[in-house]
């Protein structure tokens, strides 16, 4: 045990392998952190909530810090919610049923692009008299422009862009035939054809209320064309959820699959060369058989016809593997090692076979199987990928490689949402490189053979 | 697998005595031939088997343990009642004898197809069709000549999957084994510590490499093609196809190098600097020989065996990873048709596909084994050196 720790001492003298370790800790405190914040249960309800849990989300939006590289600043998104006390409404009474009540939506615009959507959520109690709305938009420039009205039900959503009444007003006010309703409400007079005039936009809400009970909360969402840390795919997901959830997924599949099938693959080669004999030769056999057999088409077979459940692909990684190649290096080594002195010696003591299997065979080959460890991760984290990435991936979890079929499946390189392909990707480039540079040195330091040249 | 060692003692009798020398000689030369046709008929025999029971394991996942005729009883039922309703004579009959017209129809197809059978006896016939590439028809798919036959849906896919892999591996060969010889001899210079650092990028597979060159190449810079093997509609012009072929290869091409070049690269370098530090190539320095001379005679020749293993193990991981690189390009090769055909569930293809995997790693395994001996005359083939 010492000389594995003093040997992993080493590891400092690589920077690359240094660097990997900084990773792969970040990688694990992530892993630790994501589950507590955000537990399984409330991540799965996030990821398949749609629309209701979604809805002020913008759809297809980059990633914010998109615009700290671009010229031209993308709309942000602007949230105005009067349930949650962004606004306060003022009330007056006009007679002994009826308020009227006034919502003043104010916020700023300093972006270069237009908003591909404005909404305007209504949630109004009432017992028989709908609440009634009146809407004005109030530019930087102080005019003011009819926006329209409508009764409020228990969940209105009034869409500006497709109310053709205020586009057709807008056409008439702006002079430009065929300007959108966005653009028309957003657009700047005094400047050539249609660009965005900045500063402070306000939108006045007038609600009259019929019943002394009744009540309205309404929201304002001026949707962005980028938002939050990793932006958002076509069912106004935020991509950080899946990103966060994928890290733990990613190292538990890999680390659970790199660990179980070395451990597995080396006890049934010290268990082989120790018996001997046909035990030895069935092994040997089996492993021949499991090579042929090709992993990544049977994955792919179960994939499609029987569950795509990410721990019964694991699962059956790891019985693929349990024959695995591998023990063919273990069982040379092992072969070496049964004939060494302190075997005899052991045996002349009187110990067992599993004594000898597991107090003598199997630590004199721990070294080895450390960096053979490590160095396999990669490769499962990628394997998971790949089967997410061919529509096999975890149905309800979200994963990195279920990020990158989505984007696939919406065909986000042709449109051009390429942080949708290039975070998870990122990610996985990061978890992968930063195993195999670790696991690169390691190979160093225990074969020594290696380190002279 | 392989049984090959190097057999490093040399009995050289003191007494010479030329008739007896002769007479061994030919005797040692007829046990060779033995060993050699007994060892042969042993590995092939031992690898039908391997390659019979991976198949076969294949045929029972494949059909889901039989559940798969079920899926195939219901839409043999769908088909059968749609036909039916379709013709004139079924209109005038009571639904009696519409029931009684619908089954006995239905059992005429569940005979067609043979699914009368248990499915245990039928898992050994497919096991047989597959072993001797008897694949039968398809269920869903069509070859683009509009043909069921799996074998030539299959065939038609073949040339495109050997035309991307071969050209792609035999640079790979190429480009790595120079590659590896240059930075041998340049060791630990800048190129050799780039090399050693870049090593670790081959943890990732090729079809990732495949979605970054597609966007920065396709969607960014939009000089290359996203994918699929020749522009729509293809030229008729022989000239202007094969450019466009090569225009759609370069992608494809260039991700397979990125993702294995490295780690190969570093791999022979290393199995070069061991072999250069053996004493007959100081021996060879010293007598004076040229650079070029000692690498091909003294380095090179006796690192192939490890050269072509690594080179064997690489293409058989590879290969499996065909079918998501061909899917990622779009490329109208065996493993995208593998792909489609488990979304068809459409068996036989599946199988058909699964088997020429199979035969493909066990050929690798094979010819392995022989082409040790060619290149390494110390091996010798069927030499039991494990007692």
């Amino acid at each position: 045990m010492k000389g594995i720790l003093s040997s992993l001492r080493q590891l400092r003298q690589y920077p690359t392998a240094v660097i990997g370790m900084i990773i792969i800790g970040l990688l694990l405190v992530v892993s630790i952190i994501t589950p507590i914040i955000m537990p399984y249960s409330e991540a799965i309800r996030l990821w398949r909530g749609g629309e209701l849990v979604w809805r002020y989300y913008p759809r297809n939006a980059a990633p914010a810090w998109q615009n700290w590289f671009t010229s031209t600043d993308l709309a942000a998104s602007v949230i105005i919610d009067s349930s949650k006390g962004d606004i306060e409404p003022t009330f007056e009474q006009i007679s002994a049923d009826t308020r009227e009540g006034f919502y003043s939506y104010e916020f700023d615009f300093p972006y270069d692009t237009f908003p591909p959507e404005v909404i305007l959520f209504a949630a109004a109690k009432y017992a028989s008299k709908q609440p009634f709305v009146e809407l004005t938009w109030i530019t930087p420039d102080g005019r003011e422009i009819r926006a329209g009205e409508f009764s409020a039900t228990a969940n209105t959503s009034v869409r500006f862009d497709q109310d053709t009444r205020l586009q057709r007003r807008l056409e008439r006010e702006t002079g430009i035939k065929g300007i959108t309703v966005i653009e028309g409400l957003f657009d700047d007079p005094s400047k050539e054809g249609i660009q965005v005039l900045q500063g402070t936009y306000r939108l006045d809400a007038t609600a009259l209320l019929f019943e002394p009970e009744s009540t309205l909360d309404m929201t304002f969402v001026s949707y962005g064309k980028v938002h939050g840390l990793a932006g958002t795919d076509h069912q106004r997901r935020d991509l950080t959820v899946a990103l966060l959830w994928g890290t733990p997924i990613a190292m538990a599949f890999g680390l659970l699959a790199a660990v179980f099938t070395t451990v597995t693959t080396m006890s049934i080669a010290a268990f082989g060369v120790w018996t001997g004999g046909w035990v030895d030769g069935t092994i040997q056999r089996i492993t021949e058989v499991n090579a042929i057999i090709p992993l990544l088409p049977i994955l792919i077979m179960v994939g499609t016809l029987y569950s795509r459940s990410i721990w019964l692909m694991l699962g059956l990684v790891i019985v693929l593997s349990i024959f695995g190649l591998q023990i063919k290096n273990y069982r040379a080594i092992f072969l070496q090692v049964k004939e060494s002195p302190y075997i005899d010696a052991a045996r002349a003591y009187g110990a067992g076979s599993n004594r000898i299997i597991f107090r003598y065979l199997i630590p004199r080959v721990l070294p080895l199987i450390i960096p053979a460890i490590v160095i396999l991760v990669p490769g499962f984290v990628f394997l998971e990928a790949s089967l997410a990435v061919l529509g096999l991936g975890d149905p309800v979890l979200p994963t990195w490689g279920k990020l990158i079929n989505d984007a696939n499946t919406q065909g986000a390189l042709f449109n051009g949402y390429y942080y949708w392909i290039l975070l998870p990707s990122a990610l996985l480039m990061i978890a992968g490189l930063a195993f195999a540079m670790v696991g690169f040195a390691l190979d160093r330091i225990f074969n020594p053979r290696l380190r002279e040249v | 697998m392989a049984a090959n060692t190097i057999t490093g003692d040399f009995n050289i009798n003191a007494e010479v005595d030329v008739e007896s020398i002769e007479a061994s000689a030919r005797k040692a030369r007829m046990q060779g031939i033995k060993r050699l046709v007994r060892y042969t008929l042993l590995k092939l025999v031992a690898l039908v088997f391997t390659v019979a029971v991976g198949v076969y394991i294949t045929i029972v996942v494949a059909n889901m343990g039989g559940a798969v005729d079920k899926i195939r009883l219901g839409t043999i039922r769908e088909s059968v009642a749609l036909a039916a309703t379709a013709d004139p004579a079924f209109k005038t009959m009571n639904s009696e004898q519409r029931v009684a017209y619908i089954n006995s129809r239905v059992d005429l197809e569940i005979k067609r197809y043979g699914l009368d059978r248990p499915f245990l006896v039928r898992s050994f016939e497919y096991l047989w069709d597959g072993m001797t590439l008897n694949f039968g028809f398809s269920q869903q798919l069509v070859s683009d000549s509009g043909s069921r036959l799996v074998r030539n849906i299959l065939l038609e896919r073949l040339p495109s999957t050997l035309l991307l892999f071969g050209s792609a591996n035999l640079i790979l060969f190429f480009v790595a084994l120079f590659a590896g010889l240059s930075l041998s001899r340049r060791y630990g210079s800048m190129a050799d510590k780039v090399v050693l650092a870049l090593a670790p990028t081959s943890a990732a597979p090729a079809w990732f490499y495949g979605l970054f060159l597609i966007l920065i190449f396709a969607a960014m810079l939009k000089v290359l093609p996203f994918g699929g093997m020749v522009s729509a509609p293809p030229p008729d012009n022989p000239v202007d196809y094969l450019l466009s072929l090569l225009n759609h290869m370069i992608l494809p091409m260039a991700a397979w190098l990125i993702s294995a070049i490295f780690l190969t690269a570093y791999n022979w370098r290393t199995f070069f600097l061991i072999y250069s530090s053996e004493d007959y190539v100081e021996m060879a320095k010293a007598k004076g020989l040229s650079d070029r001379m000692i690498e091909r005679r003294y380095i090179l020749r006796p690192t192939l065996p490890n050269i072509i293993t690594s080179f064997a193990l690489l293409l058989i991981t590879l290969w499996t990873g065909a079918i998501i690189f061909e899917t990622v390009f779009n490329w109208p090769g065996i493993g995208q048709l593998y792909y489609r055909a488990i979304g068809a569930f459409d068996t036989p293809v599946i199988v058909a596909n699964v088997v020429l995997y199979a035969y493909l790693l066990a050929l690798t395994v094979f010819v392995l084994d022989f082409v040790y001996a060619l290149v390494d005359p110390r091996v010798r083939v069927g030499d039991g050196g494990r007692k």
